[in-house]
């Protein structure tokens, strides 16, 4: 929607256009031109402005907590958050999430529904936010990146990559209150103009392990040399996700007969060391007691260390959860399949997790190989 | 003719567009006030009112506390229709793996979380038939999950 038509504006000029052109049109034109008018002023959020609160609770409050407290994500509410950002980085940032750290980029939202968002995460901090020069800074980024492994990199990683996990509180104790922001993302960086970086190291985010780094006796010039480093990051190459073109499915054909096959594949995970959890029909629990396809048999399994670093990365992981192996029989072959970890990771947005899902694409692999010699 | 071009052209952007606003996040996700027992509660009997069967409930807090989290209040919630569980096996087995369609639920302090994939993230070209249950199921787990937002 927003390629086209991304606000009221957009609208009245493609009103203008109808008007312009209705005389010379044929009436089935007109027709077919008025109804997608109506669907689209439907569409558009024209209405959006009164629906903030809706929108934020649909879209954000899972992660950032319906009173902005934080959760998976970063605690908008927080004061020196709402007022060290400005609204273009809050739409930026909703507009383009950060790419492999879980925040999506929120493409599908009309201007006016992101507008009426940031509207309403503003509501909890009333007052004026900073307000930035366009200024670019331009430092030592070969002092800069000294002061910066010297100051930032044990929080924001030695290149930029940011604290690992989610989030702050999902349901575990935390080491610090929020995981410290990538600085290397290329979201960060479209979204952060120079100066609200530098305004930042000068004056640190109260309420988060961000400190002044005035107080800790860098200079103003330091700081300068720290920003142009920072922003030197989007020369280089973020890397790109593992996740291409991932298939939906792990399968493989097997020799054997079905129960036979289901041994096999048991056999296998435990050789994984992974622990059966449940051996069960497909339908059980849908079907009736004695009626259920046993021809279509499921194998949950799980290790609890990696559920453990699973978790640990993003504790959404619940939707991957238990590990799970299908066996089937039909049309005299019996077929060993699995979902694919890369194919579902990809919906998480979140480097670490593709890595696991890597490994754990990997394990599936082998167990359906295995189970299929 | 110049005319007509121009519609047609902007009728295909309409049509474009209204398609776009149609687009969907990946993850379909929800938060409620509610504690976990409530949301939990009420989780399973909105599924039942949109006439689908629970046919697990999956506990991952084994071990949780344990390994140092802060709550043991985990699930993952199977549920589906026996008629469409066993119809799609047969016609669309590539979807086998993900059915029955689950939803992870958890404690995150006072609130409570619930998510899911969007099944039409599911949506092959080659099934198109499949659509119309994965369409189903997406709209059912939007009501269900409006319904715990509303739930506070």
């Amino acid at each position: 929607m927003s390629v086209f038509l991304s606000g009221q504006a957009d609208i009245v000029k493609l009103v203008f256009v109808y008007h312009h052109y209705y005389q010379d049109m044929t009436l089935s034109l007109k027709t077919h031109l008025f109804i997608s008018l109506v669907f689209l002023l439907f569409n558009t959020g024209l209405h959006a402005e009164e629906n903030g609160k809706q929108l934020y609770s649909n879209h954000c409050a899972a992660c950032h907590g319906i009173q902005g407290t934080g959760g998976v994500g970063v605690p908008l509410a927080l004061p020196d958050f709402q007022y060290g950002v400005t609204n273009d980085y809050l739409i930026k940032t909703i507009r383009s999430g950060r790419p492999g750290r879980v925040m999506p980029a929120f493409t599908q939202l009309t201007n006016s529904e992101v507008n009426a968002i940031v509207k309403h995460i503003r509501s909890w901090a009333p007052g004026k936010p900073f307000k930035y020069s366009d200024k670019k800074i331009s430092g030592d980024i070969k002092h800069g990146k000294k002061l910066f492994a010297q100051n930032c990199a044990v929080c924001h990683g030695a290149n930029g990559q940011g604290g690992q996990g989610t989030g702050v509180t999902f349901s575990r104790p935390r080491d610090l209150p929020v995981i410290a922001p990538a600085l290397n993302n290329t979201g960060f960086l479209a979204a952060a103009p120079d100066m609200l970086i530098k305004t930042v190291l000068m004056n640190g985010r109260e309420g988060t392990p961000m400190v002044s780094f005035l107080k800790q006796g860098l200079s103003e010039k330091d700081i300068d040399d720290v920003v142009s480093y920072v922003r030197s990051f989007e020369k280089t190459p973020h890397p790109k996700r593992i996740i291409t073109n991932e298939s939906l499915l792990i399968t493989g054909e097997s020799p054997r007969t079905l129960d036979e096959t289901v041994a096999a594949v048991q056999r296998a995970i435990v050789g994984k060391n992974f622990r059966i959890i449940r051996t069960q029909f497909l339908n059980q629990g849908l079907a009736a007691e004695g009626k259920e396809n046993r021809k279509q048999v499921v194998i949950y399994f799980c290790n609890f260390n990696t559920l453990n670093r699973a978790l640990a990365i993003d504790p959404r992981v619940g939707l991957f959860l238990p590990c799970r192996i299908t066996v089937i029989e039909k049309e005299g072959k019996v077929l060993v399949t699995s979902t694919n970890p890369l194919y579902m990771s990809k919906f998480f947005n979140n480097e670490e997790l593709d890595k696991l899902c890597e490994d754990m694409h990997q394990v599936y692999a082998d167990i359906v190989e295995e189970a299929t010699f | 003719m110049k005319q007509t071009i121009f519609v047609k052209v902007l009728s295909a952007c309409i049509l474009f567009a209204l398609s776009s606003a149609s687009y969907a996040e990946e993850l379909i996700m929800a938060r409620t006030n509610q504690t976990f027992p409530e949301a939990m509660s009420k989780l399973q009997e909105t599924i039942i009112k949109h006439d689908y069967k629970i046919s697990r409930v999956q506990r991952i807090d084994i071990g949780l506390t344990k390994s140092g989290f802060a709550t043991d209040k985990y699930r993952v919630v199977f549920f589906g229709k026996e008629k469409e569980i066993d119809l799609i096996s047969e016609k669309y087995p590539h979807l086998i793996p993900y059915i029955p369609w689950k939803i992870a639920i958890f404690a995150e302090q006072d609130n409570t979380l619930l998510i899911t994939v969007d099944p039409m993230r599911f949506s092959d070209k080659n099934h198109p038939g499949a659509d119309k249950y994965l369409e189903q199921w997406k709209k059912d787990i939007e009501k269900v999950f409006a319904t715990l937002r509303d739930s506070d």
